[in-house]
């Protein structure tokens, strides 16, 4: 063998570089591990804990997690799996997820992650929160009831569009999601459909407006494929019914 | 010996009936089941008192009082109890108006809504009285099985009541389910 360091998951050898987390590393390998919050593109930020796995026997998100030569580390296990649709169920009853009626359906990450997991039920109490829609915006409407505040949006206008136009307001239970602006509109601020920051939402809280059904329900991203093997829908692109500008 | 059918209800609370048209695309593979089941309570039926069954097939969240009724002998009365679309697992888009209070609601459609003569709230006591909230079906009694979907395809219902009926833990394919 080559001196090329390594760890196992669920029983597949990962190549690593220095420095790379086990999700970087098993992302490079072709090998899925769900996640939300973590986009390729930047910094992590370990907020979601849908990317949860075993590393030597203890629970760590992977996308913050170091790789290291000779690591054990169990992903695709049924407690991990039951884990996961526990975050997926909080998540869903923590806002308000009405798939039949969200232009998003088929194609938000949200949804297929939960496919993935196999939940097939929300299981807890709903909150049912009293959200806003914002469609102050001419190309683009923010619906806060899909928001998961993943904060890619927020990390997206901060760091690349050098826009800092989202922000998250309020702690714990209150923490939610503001447009940096004294009005809080969408329609305020320099915001534009060619920014990072309205490419990279995971779900369908940032929309692009009069495009919503374009591609038709039963034809889009998640419709036949699962997410494992379709890709996230910020890593594709638009011709392929992904959010990323070709 | 011919084997006793099994006995089936069926029932539509707060949802617009599209599970029970998914149901019905079940088309020829009607025949099969009617072999293999007996209806009790349902749209489909003229039954009106639920007797004693073996699955209780939901469509529908639980919007006022009536519903509440419905549902708990719906579980008295049903060994598997099993919540059928988007509205009876998580309220669907009767439950968009939990964001709101009720009397919001009403005045919207029926003190403010277009083109009214002598609008007020409606309150015949024939007319079941609406519930604070709409809840998705888990919240008031337990459930056995969940089948998403907006609605679940006819398909998805075969595959479910055969495995459910043969015994089977029940396996439904990528495709066969959907929050949609
Ligand atoms: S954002 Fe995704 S999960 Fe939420 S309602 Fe839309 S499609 Fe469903
Ligand atoms: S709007 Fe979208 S990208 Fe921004 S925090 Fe919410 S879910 Fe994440
Ligand atoms: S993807 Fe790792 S915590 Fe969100």
């Amino acid at each position: 063998m080559s001196g090329e360091p390594s760890f196992t998951l669920d029983g597949q050898q990962i190549p690593f570089q220095e420095g790379q987390t086990v999700m970087q590393a098993a992302l490079e390998a072709g090998v899925y591990i769900p996640h939300l919050c973590f986009n390729p593109e930047f910094t992590p930020h370990g907020s979601c804990r849908v990317c949860l796995v075993k590393v030597n026997n203890r629970m760590q998100a992977a996308c913050t997690t170091p790789a290291a030569g000779g690591q054990t580390v169990q992903s695709e296990t049924e407690e991990l799996r039951e884990i996961r649709r526990g975050i997926l169920q909080m998540l869903f009853v923590e806002g308000n997820h009405v798939c039949p009626a969200c232009e998003k359906s088929g194609a938000c990450q949200l949804q297929a992650v939960a496919y993935y997991v196999g939940m097939l039920a929300p299981h807890f109490k709903h909150f049912y929160p009293r959200r806003p829609v914002d469609a102050s915006h001419p190309d683009a409407v923010i619906d806060f009831n899909r928001c998961i505040m993943c904060e890619l949006c927020v990390r997206a206008s901060r760091d690349v569009d050098g826009k800092n136009i989202f922000a998250v307001e309020g702690r714990g239970i209150q923490a939610h999601l503001v447009v940096n602006t004294p009005s809080g509109q969408l329609g305020a601020t320099g915001f534009s459909l060619h920014d990072k920051a309205a490419q990279v939402c995971p779900t369908g809280s940032i929309l692009t407006k009069h495009r919503g059904y374009d591609i038709p329900i039963g034809q889009r991203l998640y419709d036949r494929k699962p997410i494992n093997v379709v890709g996230d829908v910020a890593q594709l692109p638009d011709s392929q019914g992904g959010r990323r500008h070709d | 010996m011919i084997e006793p059918r099994l006995k089936i209800a069926t029932c539509s609370l707060a949802g617009c009936f599209g599970c029970h048209m998914s149901l019905l695309d079940l088309d020829e593979r009607l025949f099969d089941l009617a072999e293999r089941v007996e209806l009790d309570r349902s749209p489909l039926t003229d039954i009106k008192e639920l007797g004693e069954c073996d699955v209780g097939l939901v469509e529908g969240g639980v919007c006022n009082a009536e519903n509440v009724h419905t549902l708990i002998e719906f579980r008295a009365r049903c060994k598997i109890l099993v919540a059928i679309g988007a509205c009876a697992l998580n309220g669907g888009v009767p439950a968009m108006r939990n964001q709101y209070d009720l009397k919001e609601c009403l005045e919207e459609s029926y003190v403010r809504g277009m083109g009214l003569v002598n609008a007020q709230i409606p309150s015949d006591p024939e007319i079941p009285l609406l519930l604070n909230k709409v809840h998705p079906i888990h919240e008031v009694v337990k459930i056995d099985y969940s089948l998403p979907g907006c609605p679940p395809s006819a398909d998805t219902i075969w595959t479910f009541i055969n495995e459910l009926l043969s015994g089977q833990a029940i396996a439904l394919s990528y495709r066969q389910i959907h929050y949609d």
